[in-house]
């Protein structure tokens, strides 16, 4: 059976082709005002990479925050909308099938989420603040003025901690603006603010509980500086599998190919 | 916006009595404005207070209940918003009560809201306030409103009751000097009365306005129990138009009459399958007030066959209830003679109100969380959506702990952040998102759109 799964994010569209269990193309591009066209080219890659059409998969299942701009309309025309939650585990369960806890950091939202046998048992989501999501990293780098992806590697130079206790993604702008002037090295600000994130992140998955094993996904998984204090606040190892990113549409594809459904 | 799947529809039809509701709600607000034309008094105070002992003044005493009016306040947001403004203008923070927020923004604003929504110019003073001490902010609400009249060139006398005797600890008898604490000050409190309005009070008129709270309160009982049919008779939504009654005027004859109706048409509901929501499958109940500006929550439920069929709030603000040894609730009976005397009228309504169930709120987060489970059980509810109100600390203190307690159980628990008369601190899209999620990961899918 192929599927395919499109996860209609907050600043990408990503999309997975499954074949019997199988990844067989994913692609992701930013998304931009218009979802239905982004997400649309993003689908169309993957399908050329597969070397399918449209008419070769038996079921779309699309999910995140865009994810009813896709449903019935072409050239997608998915099935089926599910919730980044119920895919985000479906789809860490396929990849880690001993997942236990999720943690899917996106550009806007981070969730906790406790899973059995891949099905959701009680989720928490970072309600209404950018400080618990990527977006808070991006606009810190945008502050210390260097590249969104060397912003991990610069923190784990750093052995120095420096508490940041801005839990708001306004207020840490201006304390990072007040570190830069004292001198502190970006290296060790870099750090001070993926601790700050992992430290928000951990005391909303701490609500839901966490059990082994524990799997991060989601853009932010792909920042190797978040993984280290993640681990250290919720003192547990954090399974990061290979692209994080795509494991909520490859859910929907999982979901897509259920029989139950 | 999943892909739509077919289920039983039970037959479903409006309230009969719904416009009765309607009416009678409007003509207590606006019999409150209108009082003094009438040659009546006006008094203010809390939908907990103990409105039957006002009642002995008259017939023509009319009161203006502080929550639902800052409810009543919250649904209109346009009015809300202004409301907000007012009080943040004269130094109120907006982490206060909300109810308390809406109510002096109303004073500052000198307007009133009727319940249509029509914003009429002078805001009605109260001749008495006539309030108790619930919780932390009622007893400085009143305070305030005296304060705001004042620099509006009334001088409103306050009398506030002192409740926090606690609540009757694993549905024991309450204890004696607990009652006479409370009414040794109603005795003082009926003097009072008499003095600063200089009306002679008459012990007849407070002993069938006790009779009719406690007739009001019991039949609510039974208009909430009648909702553990399958399907449910009653939405929570629905449900909130109707308790309100006894947030008004549970102390007159009015009420009871409107509850015995109300009751005998849910009964022949049930009797008939009619149901609330035509697609029911998955029941839900809620706790705290709801952030009254998005109600279309409920609505929104609806799509996926989900229905609240109550709350802890619903069934036991208003609601007097019994709890049999096995934890089986069931409506109070209320006792075989009414009161016949100013003495055994006050020690009766006191001992009735010391049952109310919602004070598990306050006091016992253990016991609020057993009482849900009972919930939980007896309605045959499937999940609870659990408001962190930040409206309302009085009702939404312990509240983590209830869900902590409920997950224990196996309930399943939607927890979303708001607030009850502040819409500033409610975020409709990303709620009604996580809420779907919390459906998907229950089973349900959406019925339509």
């Amino acid at each position: 059976m192929i599927t395919a799964g499109v996860d209609v994010g907050a600043k990408y569209a990503k999309a997975v082709i499954l074949k019997d269990g199988q990844v067989m193309a994913r692609a992701k591009a930013l998304v931009g005002f218009d979802l239905l066209k982004s997400a649309a080219e993003v689908f169309e890659v993957a399908l050329k990479d597969a070397g399918l059409s449209r008419s070769d998969i038996q079921k779309v299942v699309s999910t995140g925050m865009g994810r009813n701009t896709v449903v019935q309309k072409p050239p997608i025309s998915a099935e089926e909308a599910v919730s980044e939650v119920v895919s985000a585990a479906a789809g860490a369960y396929h990849v880690v099938p001993t997942a236990k806890t999720v943690i899917d950091v996106g550009a806007e939202e981070g969730r906790g989420i406790k899973v059995e046998s891949g099905k959701v048992k009680d989720f928490v989501i970072n309600e209404r603040c950018a400080a618990g999501a990527g977006t808070f990293i991006e606009a810190m780098a945008r502050a210390l003025e260097v590249k969104v992806e060397d912003m991990g590697p610069l923190s784990l130079k750093s052995v120095n901690t420096i508490p940041m206790n801005a839990q708001c993604c306004v207020f840490a702008e201006s304390e990072v603006v007040s570190l830069i002037h004292s001198k502190i090295s970006k290296e060790d600000i870099s750090k001070a603010i993926h601790d700050a994130i992992a430290g928000r992140i951990s005391s909303m998955v701490l609500r839901v509980g966490v059990e082994k094993d524990v799997v991060l996904i989601g853009g932010v998984a792909l920042d190797p500086g978040f993984k280290q204090p993640l681990e250290k606040e919720l003192k547990a190892n954090i399974i990061i599998p290979e692209y994080p990113e795509y494991v909520s549409a490859l859910g929907a594809a999982v979901i897509a190919a259920s029989p139950a459904r | 916006m999943a892909s739509a799947v077919e289920v039983k529809e039970y037959p479903s039809e409006p309230l009969k009595c719904w416009d009765q509701a309607k009416n009678l709600r409007k003509n207590y607000y606006e019999d409150y404005l209108h009082a003094h034309e009438k040659g009546g008094l006006r008094w203010a105070g809390g939908a907990w207070s103990f409105s039957s002992i006002p009642a002995g003044l008259g017939e023509d005493v009319y009161c203006i209940t502080g929550e639902p009016y800052g409810a009543t306040v919250a649904f209109f947001k346009d009015f809300a918003s202004k409301c907000h403004d007012a009080t943040e203008a004269a130094g109120f923070p907006r982490t206060l009560c909300a109810y308390m927020r809406n109510y002096w923004g109303s004073i500052l604003l000198d307007k009133y809201v009727l319940t249509d929504g029509t914003v009429v110019d002078g805001h009605p003073a109260p001749d008495f306030i006539w309030q108790d001490h619930i919780c932390c902010s009622h007893a400085k609400w009143y305070q305030l409103v005296k304060w705001l009249e004042k620099k509006r060139g009334k001088d409103v006398p306050m009398f506030s009751v002192d409740v926090s005797v606690g609540y009757p600890s694993d549905f024991t008898p309450e204890e004696d000097y607990k009652v006479d604490y409370i009414v040794g000050q109603l005795n003082d409190g009926i003097e009072w009365l008499e003095k600063v309005t200089g009306r002679k009070y008459n012990d007849q008129l407070l002993c069938d306005a006790v009779w009719n709270e406690m007739n009001a309160t019991s039949l609510w009982a039974e208009v909430c129990a009648l909702n553990q049919a399958v399907p449910a008779p009653l939405d929570e939504k629905s449900m909130y138009s109707l308790y309100v009654m006894g947030t008004l005027m549970k102390h007159r004859p009015e009420c009871v009459a409107f509850y015995q109706t109300l009751r005998d048409e849910v009964k022949d509901r049930v009797k008939r399958g009619i149901a609330a929501v035509s697609t029911e499958r998955f029941r839900v109940i809620t706790d705290t007030q709801p952030p009254w500006g998005f109600l279309k929550i409920f609505r929104e439920m609806e799509k996926y066959g989900a229905v609240s069929v109550g709350s802890l709030y619903t069934f036991g603000l208003i609601g007097m209830w019994q709890y049999l040894p096995d934890g089986t609730w069931i409506p109070k009976p209320v006792p075989p003679k009414k009161p016949q005397t100013r003495d055994e009228a006050l020690q009766t309504i006191v001992r009735w109100t010391m049952h109310k169930p919602e004070w598990a709120h306050f006091y016992q987060p253990e016991l609020k969380t057993k009482m849900m489970e009972s919930i939980v059980k007896q309605w045959k509810v499937d999940a609870v959506l659990l408001h962190y109100n930040r409206g309302c600390e009085g009702l939404s203190v312990h509240i983590a702990e209830n869900r902590l307690g409920l997950m224990e159980a196996g309930v399943p628990v939607f927890p979303f952040e708001g607030n009850m008369g502040d819409e500033r601190d409610f975020d409709l899209t990303g709620t009604m998102a996580r809420l779907t999620a919390f459906f998907e990961s229950t089973g349900l899918k959406k019925l339509k759109e």
